[in-house]
């Protein structure tokens, strides 16, 4: 892993899958660690996202390096018609490592390309998103204590979703069982349901929010309007797939509700103060695991 | 009959002829082989009578002999071309094309949001399924179909 780039969740093995979230529980029992006191880290986001960036930048900070870098492209020389390579290029320059947000979906590869120095991929448009899928796979880890043959439910957005795309390669190596839930415009892409098949993983298909009380996850998305072409059948849709306390009654003790966040109405907020909902939890769970990459990657650890 | 129709596009001498071609495929045939840059003698027939395809489409070019990985570029676009290598006026040998493991440049990523499709920069292409035809983006990690498919 150690001066190597990581752009999609595919580019780790199942043992660096697992070597991560080992360093990423050690963070969390040791969370300062001013081990990169000498390193330069640049922050590249051309576009804004908050929560990924106050997540990658407490992460580099706890690990005692400094920040460069911009929040979103009018504030960066894009605005003057650079290219991403030459931005790169220059950046590559200054920086030790580069975290980068980039609206357009492949860029990310493709800087991997042009840097000299290895870059972690804080999401490419609709395609990639790996470290948050980590930070998944470390509060799963973390909350049923392994990553083995768990019963994964995955509700809402399961076409465009990228998130839940990337869980699912990841957890393909560990022997799960999915259950899809989403309506019918948002079904999960045949070729993820070719790709489980191949791999002979079991997975369920459905409509409607049933069958919980399976379940050791239940990975919640937002289901968002823009997707419907027909705004009526959204309308008809919407709350087909929104979570509520008294839905979680007669689940197992063990479940756990995950969310990658920002939540809109999708779970109730008397979900909150449920013992099993863990989204909170696992945004926090973001700063251990990015530790645990940068360290990684830095070869620190 | 069929040697009638041959005749139809004169002979050439040494060199190579791509037969079977979709008629509507010709000129991209044309443009992936870059026979518009070079200097040899080429004569092609297009919408000529073909019992397989309909309309074809076939392109002589005198005294060129293709590699494999330069001739196999157009079974994207014409898959069922077949070769005839041309000495002394005879067929010395009959080859098809095959579909490669990888497309570097030629075709265009569908996903407009693509970064291939935003800046400068070669595409490049993983075949996933070559009866169905499905190219697997190297940046992006979408898929192209051969409905989708477009040249650069």
């Amino acid at each position: 892993m150690k001066n190597k780039s990581l752009v999609s969740i595919s580019d780790y093995t199942r043992d660096e899958i697992l070597r991560i979230l080992e360093l990423a529980a050690f963070y969390e029992a040791n969370p300062k660690q001013p081990e990169l006191r000498e390193k330069v880290i640049a922050s590249l986001f051309f576009e804004p996202s908050t929560r990924t960036r106050l997540s990658f930048e407490t992460a580099i900070n706890r690990l005692g390096a400094r920040v460069i870098g911009f929040t979103d492209s009018s504030s960066s020389s894009t605005t003057k018609g650079e290219t991403l390579k030459d931005t790169i290029k220059m950046v590559s320059n200054y920086a030790d490592l580069i975290v980068m947000r980039h609206p357009l979906e492949g860029s990310a590869r493709y800087a991997s390309e042009q840097s000299r120095v290895p870059i972690i991929n804080a999401g490419d448009g609709a395609n990639q998103h790996p470290t948050q899928t980590l930070l998944d796979l470390y509060s799963i880890q973390k909350t049923q204590g392994t990553l083995e043959n768990l019963t994964v439910f995955m509700v809402g957005d399961l076409k465009y979703g990228r998130t839940v795309h990337s869980l699912l390669m990841a957890l393909s190596h560990f022997n799960p069982v999915f259950y899809f839930v989403a309506p019918k415009e948002l079904e999960m892409p045949c070729e993820y349901k070719a790709f489980l098949r191949e791999r002979g993983i079991e997975f369920y298909e459905q409509k409607e929010m049933n069958n919980l009380e399976q379940a050791d996850i239940l990975y919640m998305t937002r289901v968002q309007k823009e997707r419907f072409s027909d705004p009526m059948e959204y309308e008809r849709v919407k709350n087909a797939y929104v979570l509520r306390n008294a839905m979680l009654d007669k689940t197992k003790e063990n479940l756990k509700v995950l969310h990658p966040l920002p939540r809109v109405n999708e779970i109730h907020t008397d979900v909150d103060s449920s013992e099993k909902a863990y989204y909170f939890q696992q945004a926090e769970n973001g700063v251990y695991t990015r530790m645990a990459i940068i360290s990684a990657i830095m070869g620190l650890k | 009959m069929s040697k009638q129709k041959q005749l139809q596009v004169s002979a050439i001498e040494n060199g190579t002829v791509i037969d079977h071609i979709p008629a509507e495929s010709l000129f991209d045939v044309i443009n992936i082989l870059g026979l518009d840059q070079i200097t040899n003698l080429i004569t092609f027939g297009t919408n000529l009578d073909s019992d397989k395809l309909g309309k074809k489409a076939i392109i002589k070019v005198e005294g060129k002999f293709f590699e494999d990985n330069e001739i196999n570029k157009i079974s994207l676009v014409a898959p069922h071309v077949k070769l005839n290598i041309i000495r002394d006026y005879e067929v010395v040998e009959k080859r098809d094309v095959e579909i490669p493991d990888e497309v570097v440049g030629i075709v265009k990523c569908f996903n407009p949001k693509c970064i291939t499709n935003n800046e400068v920069i070669k595409t490049h292409f993983k075949v996933m399924d070559k009866t169905d035809l499905a190219l697997k983006c190297h940046y992006c990690e979408k898929n192209t179909t051969r409905d989708e498919l477009k040249m650069m």
